[in-house]
Order: structure tokens, then sequence, then C-alpha cells
């Protein structure tokens, strides 16, 4: 049975000028100890598939219109509070981009530390301080002590999220999803924060999620990997298929538009155009106004995501009919 | 590099913050050195990459540049003017010659101005173009950047991240002027997005001999736009050459360093190349280190780095420099 199994989620905000539709008919498994990425543009969705499983959206606006996301035996998406509860922080665990809006400025990092642990393990405070002191070493902080009793702003962004990810880890999560965590470092802070989340899963043997619209960090980092576009699944693959057999015209599209791999000299290789509005969803495949593969019947039919190889799916209707690419 | 052929040069640029504790009473504790002691030259039409981490004064570089912030010492020559002699009118007259563009597009737009209206009042800010001659002038430039003459009519909201930095760029553009600055242009952009601002930017440096200087923090940005590609730390420049070299071969370990941290979309390279991975955080600007500025994070620093700042030397030719006292021994 897979660690986590989520079926034909939605996810609508139901907003003053109109529903956008910010996630349709996700689904996606994820077994024990591997590493799933998912990779997209801002407002692709990658996000609120996450949050809407942690059961972070605010409701309203945000509404789950259907699916499931089942954890085990139980669906994270309809459980009760304190089930949900239970689990996420526990079993589950998130960080964020930003790891400084996610500690809260007031208290010292000792405090967010091991309260939480006192909380969810119902230990001592003297056995969770010692948990705590373990922690941080093993997420690369050293003088942990002293650190224990220093508040989140004498960090730097590199240190505040070896904290987030020692808070992220105290409980042994079998889980841990990981929300564009680099995205605010520097690039050798980057690597730092990557290897440290690369140790701790071997170490903890947890499953992992990242999200990054970076398909640069994803390839190093995923066993697997989704690519979504305008709240869908375009595209998921282990992670070398989806590099070196990419099926969809939107995941080619968005590695070769990608600096790293050209030299100077001929242009950049571009997608046109911009991505969909969210408030006016076209009929048919939302890529198909930039795609150059197109043609009548992408703008008209539902695409849906089908296995065109073995565990490689594809929501693309040319994929799917005629076998592109040929 | 000789200075005769150098559009815009810049010569040993010195910007200094003061640090001050105390509200009515204020006590100068120090100063942060943000440019400290920065030399580069130009050709015109040139396109010269400046990266570095955040922090490490790339961006007041190129603004003491522009003469948005004065330096402390130092001198800047565009053309064979002097901008850092300049003051009130003559700076302002002088400025048409040099635009910036910034990283948000939705920060650095009024958002009550059409596009129309922000082009024309940039374009008559430098020069007296006729009203009658503006439409036509506007649908050029609107054009140029990509953009259809329509879009003049509209607000900047109407437009995405990708549209505005083109506005942005056509705004710098309206005063036909000979340096860009443009200060991580794609940064806030998506991935797709972001290769058409570097294709816009490349096409307009090449059509109209545009000097660019491109401040970024993400060297695969950099490499592909760039001829040239300078590396700075903590206010220096640590390393600087031609853009192809600098990415295959570089010479200082801060740029190793750098260069095997940029994941490459590419799972069988990624699992093979040997990454570098750099101990600590950038240091503080406020407290920089003694010695070379990289010592402390340096996987081949030795005891003599603590006590000499490293200069700019050749290697090679003089089109290679790097700051590293072990340059030669590191780099066989």
């Amino acid at each position: 049975m897979p660690l986590l199994d989520v079926t034909n989620l939605c996810v609508s905000f139901h907003m003053r000028n109109g529903v956008l539709r910010a996630v349709q008919d996700v689904s996606f498994q994820l077994e024990h100890g591997e590493t799933l990425g998912i990779v997209g543009e801002s407002g692709s969705g990658k996000s609120v598939t996450c949050y809407a499983m942690m059961g972070l959206l605010p409701q309203p606006p945000a509404r789950i219109e259907g699916g499931r996301a089942l954890y085990g035996e139980v669906d994270l998406l309809a459980c009760p509070r304190r089930q949900l509860n239970r689990i996420r922080g526990r079993r589950i665990s998130m960080i964020f981009q930003d790891a400084m809006t996610s500690l809260n400025p007031f208290l010292r990092i000792g405090e967010q530390l091991i309260e939480p642990l006192m909380i969810h393990e119902k230990i001592s405070r003297a056995a969770a301080t010692d948990r705590a002191l373990a922690m941080l070493d093993e997420a690369g902080i050293s003088e942990a002590e002293h650190r224990l009793k220093m508040y989140p702003h004498e960090f730097s962004g590199g240190m505040r999220q070896r904290v987030m990810i020692a808070m992220a880890l105290i409980t042994k999560p079998d889980l841990l999803i990981a929300d564009e965590p680099t995205t605010a470092l520097d690039v050798t802070v980057q690597a730092q924060i990557l290897e440290l989340i690369r140790k701790m899963q071997k170490e903890l043997g947890m499953a992992v999620i990242l999200v990054s619209h970076d398909l640069g960090i994803v390839s190093g980092f995923c066993n697997r990997v989704m690519v979504m576009y305008a709240g869908r699944v375009m595209e998921s693959a282990p992670t070398d298929d989806l590099f070196y057999d990419t099926k969809h015209p939107y995941t080619r599209g968005l590695r070769n538009s990608i600096p790293a791999l050209q030299m100077k000299g001929e242009e950049l290789h571009t997608i046109p155009g911009q991505p969909p509005d969210p408030h006016h969803p076209l009929p048919g495949c939302p890529f198909a106004p930039r795609c150059g593969q197109a043609v009548e019947y992408c703008a008209r039919e539902e695409i849906r995501l089908l296995e065109t190889a073995p565990k490689h799916g594809t929501a693309c209707l040319r994929v799917q009919k005629e076998g592109l690419p040929v | 590099m000789s200075s005769s052929a150098a559009f815009l040069e810049v010569r040993d640029l010195q910007t200094y913050f003061p640090v001050e504790k105390g509200f009515l009473f204020k006590r100068r504790l120090g100063e942060v050195k943000a440019v400290d002691g920065v030399s580069l030259s130009l050709r015109q039409g040139e396109i010269l990459g400046l990266v570095g981490e955040s922090g490490c004064g790339k961006s007041t570089l190129g603004r003491t540049i522009l003469q948005l912030i004065r330096p402390d010492a130092g001198a800047v020559i565009l053309g064979g003017r002097l901008l850092t002699a300049l003051r009130g009118a003559a700076l302002r007259e002088a400025r048409s010659d040099f635009q910036m563009v910034f990283q948000d597009p939705y920060a650095s737009l009024n958002p009550r101005m059409t596009v129309f209206d922000a082009l024309a009042e940039a374009m008559q800010a430098h020069a007296r173009v006729p009203r009658r001659e503006l439409p036509g002038r506007i649908d050029a430039l609107l054009e140029r950047v990509g953009l259809s003459p329509r879009a003049g009519r509209k607000y900047p909201h109407e437009f995405s991240g990708g549209q505005r930095q083109r506005i942005a760029i056509a705004r710098a553009l309206a005063v036909a002027p000979k340096l860009l600055v443009a200060d991580e242009p794609v940064s806030a952009l998506d991935v797709s997005i972001q290769a058409q601002i570097i294709n816009l930017l490349a096409r307009l440096s090449r059509e109209m001999r545009l000097t660019l200087l491109f401040i970024s923090h993400d060297l695969s940005v950099v490499k592909h736009i760039a001829d040239r590609i300078a590396v700075m730390y903590l206010g220096r420049i640590v390393e600087i050459g031609p853009a192809a070299d600098v990415i295959e071969k570089p010479l200082h370990p801060y740029t190793k360093a750098l260069i095997s941290a940029i994941p490459i979309p590419d799972p069988r390279r990624e699992a093979r190349r040997a990454r570098i991975l750099l101990p600590g955080d950038p240091p503080s600007p406020l407290r920089p280190p003694g010695g070379c500025p990289f010592h402390p994070r340096c996987l081949y620093a030795e005891a003599r780095c603590a006590q000499v700042v490293p200069a700019l030397e050749n290697f090679g030719s003089p089109l290679r420099q790097a700051s590293c006292i072990r340059m030669k021994e590191i780099n066989p």
C-alpha cells in the first residue's frame, strides 16, 4: 500500500469576481521513502495541492471540490480536525519557502522546537530539550545549546531554514513536504540545504515531496517528477524518463527554456505567450494556445492524465491519440 | 582592455554606508563597504554579467555607476564624461545616456498611468518630442520590445509579469540611452518567461549597440547573455573574464563553488558531478573577515590568506583575472 494516495483532487477558490479553479483532477501516489518532485510555474497549483492535503487552505475562500488524499486508512481531506492535527506535524511535516514568516519572531528557537515535541510525544521538558539539541546538531547548527536561546531574526536565511528543517523532522515523520525550500536562498546555501534534506531522508527513511519551480533542483533530487500547468498534471514519470523520454510538449518547452543547458550564441528557446488567466479557463487543453504541436481537437477536448508508457503519465491528447513525439 | 576603447570605465569605486546607532544622538559605529574598490571597463555594445550572492554589493555597484548612489571615492566615466563629477542640472541632462531596469516590474511602474503616458513622460523628460510625433514613436517603441501598440492604452495591472518587464524596458529605452543597467531583470519571472526577456535584452543590445550591465544572482542566466562575467564577493570583484571561460574553467575558489552549486536539469549529469559544498554562510558585510574576504569558507585557504588582501591578477592573458593568492597553484 502506498504511503500517500491522492485521487482526483480538485480545489477552487470562490472569490468575489468568480470561481478560480486552482487544482483540477490531480492524482498521484507516493511510496515509503520515495522522493516526488512537483514542478510548475507560479499559479500552476503545485503549492495549493500540498496545502490542501495539509488542511492549510482557509475555507472559504478555498473549497475542496472533490477527491481523496489517503494517508494509510485516513482521508486527509475529510478526517476530523483532531485526527488531522495528530497526523500533521508528527507523521507529515511541512517546510516553507520563507523560514522567517513561518517561525514565530517573538519566541526563542528553543521554545518553538521543544513545545511541539512535548505536545506530540507527551515527554518531559528535559527529554524534549535533549532531543532538540541533538536535532539542531544533526541539522548542522553548531553551538546548539546557545542557539536555543536565540530569536529567529538572529539567524541568517540558511540557518533559519536549517532550524525549520530541524523543527519539521524532530518527530521523525514518514513524509516531509518541502514547498520551495531553497528559493529564497543563495545557490551555495541552497546546495547545503538540499544536501541536508537528502541526508535526513536517508537517516529517517522518510518520503519527500519537493515542490519547486526549478527543474534543475528536481532532476538531482527526486525519483519521480510531476509537472503541473494551470492546475493540472501535464506529465508524471520517473525522473530519468521525464528528462530523457519527455512526452508532453509543455515539459519539453520548460526544459528547453532553462538557460543552464544553453550557451551564449543562439537565441534562448522560449515558450511563446503567457499562462492562461485562471479566471477564464479555456475549453480543452490549457496549454494549447502556447503549444507548437496543438491541433484543432486540442482546444476542444477535455484532457486527462493517462499512462502512455509504463509508469509514465501524460495529459497530452496528441501523445495519447497519435503517439507523439514520433 | 585598453582604456581608449572603453565606453564605460569604473575606477576604484568605493561606496560605503555608515552604520549608526541611536535616534537623536547618532553614533557612528562603522561602515559597510558595499562596494570596496571596484574597477571595470566595458566596450560599447558589450554585455557584462555581474553575479554574486545577496549582500555582495552588486546592486549597489549598479546604482553607484548610474549615480543613484554617490560614491565615497573613485570615478565613473561614460563616453568620455566623468559622471562622478556631475551635479544638478548637468547630471540630470546626462541621465538620458544611462537608464536602469529593476527586478520588480510590479513596483517600478506607476499603477495610475497608462503605458502610453508612462512612456510619453519618459520621452519628454529628456528631449523635446513634439506631441504629434509621440504616438508614432511610442508605437515603434512598444513594437521594439515585443508588445502591440494597443498595449499603450492599458494600465500596468492589466499585464502579466513578463509583459510588465517589457514595459519597464521600453520606458528605459524611451530616452535612447547608451548604457542600460538591468538589476535582476528576470528574477521575479517564471522560467518560460525569463527566456523571452533575456532574448529581448540580447537583441536590443545587438540592434542598438546598447552597453548592458546585467546584474543577477543566477550564473546560468548570465552566462547566456553576457560577453564577459564578473563575480563579486563582499564588495569586491573576485573574478572577471570571457563568459565561456569563466563558466568552463573558473579560477577563483568562490566561482568554482558557485558554478558547481547550479542545479542542472539533467539527472544523469547531476548524479555524476562533484559538488563543492561550501561551509557556512556568506559573512556579514558589517564584520568582514580580514585578509581575503572569502577565506573563512574557502576550501583552499591557508594561513596567509587571512593576512593578505588579494588583488585582481592576470591569469594567462589580461582578459582573465581573479583575486586569489593561490590562483597559480590551484589552477595547474
